[in-house]
């Protein structure tokens, strides 16, 4: 019982984060400027992270939290290099 | 599809739980960050995925692993300090970029400078 609880709410939580994702797509899309889809961006791969965390809850296996943790550190320099060229049009100067 | 690790009652009530709320609150942050109007109003919202949201699943993950294997299993926390140190450096990055794009165009609503900073000088 407990067990059909736990199979539906992980199951439940993976379709409310693609729901999640989906608005931060949206926005990426739609933003009307850029800074508006670089914050769309973010959001994307955190929620993202999540997902692969709930799922690594749903198999058991801890191979999906070091895709999980790879995501976190990949996003963050996505993140940093699209701000700084927002803010001087180049990356590494 | 429909799986569950196989955990003890107590265990899957708390992890479901915690997942569901996790889920919901980061749910809520995208919602957010759709509908809401400006852009210095809309950067607030995916804060509440990266701080409520992911506490939560991560912890579901760690009491998960550690009753799974029968031992304190921490290493999620390497998620949760990664993602709560790197997530305020991001937002005020991109922040101040937005700033200097909005006045470089001579939007209106741009936020007032607080302060006597040089805008960019130190970046």
């Amino acid at each position: 019982m407990s067990l059909l609880f736990l199979a539906l709410g992980i199951t439940a939580a993976q379709i409310i984060l693609g729901l999640a994702m989906a608005c931060a797509v949206f926005r990426m899309l739609r933003g009307p400027r850029a800074h508006d889809r670089v914050l769309g961006l973010d959001a994307l791969y955190v929620t993202a992270m999540l997902l692969l965390v709930s799922y690594g809850i749903q198999t058991g296996r801890t191979l999906y939290f070091e895709a999980a943790l790879v995501i976190g550190l990949l996003g963050f320099t996505g993140t940093v290099a699209l701000a700084k060229f927002l803010m001087r049009g180049e990356v590494i100067e | 599809m429909m799986q569950a690790p196989d955990l003890p009652t107590w265990a899957a009530l708390l992890v479901g739980f915690l997942l569901l709320a996790g889920a919901v609150i980061t749910l809520i942050g995208a919602v957010g960050l759709l509908r809401l109007g400006s852009f210095y109003d809309r950067i607030h919202a995916p804060t509440l995925g990266t701080t409520g949201g992911m506490m939560a699943i991560l912890l579901a993950s760690m009491i998960c692993f550690s009753v799974l294997q029968s031992r304190p299993v921490v290493h999620e926390i390497l998620i949760a300090i990664f993602v709560t140190l790197t997530t305020p450096v991001t937002l005020m990055l991109l922040a101040r970029a937005a700033i200097y794009r909005d006045r470089s165009a001579g939007a209106d609503h741009v936020p007032a400078d607080g302060g006597q900073r040089d805008e960019g000088s130190d970046a």
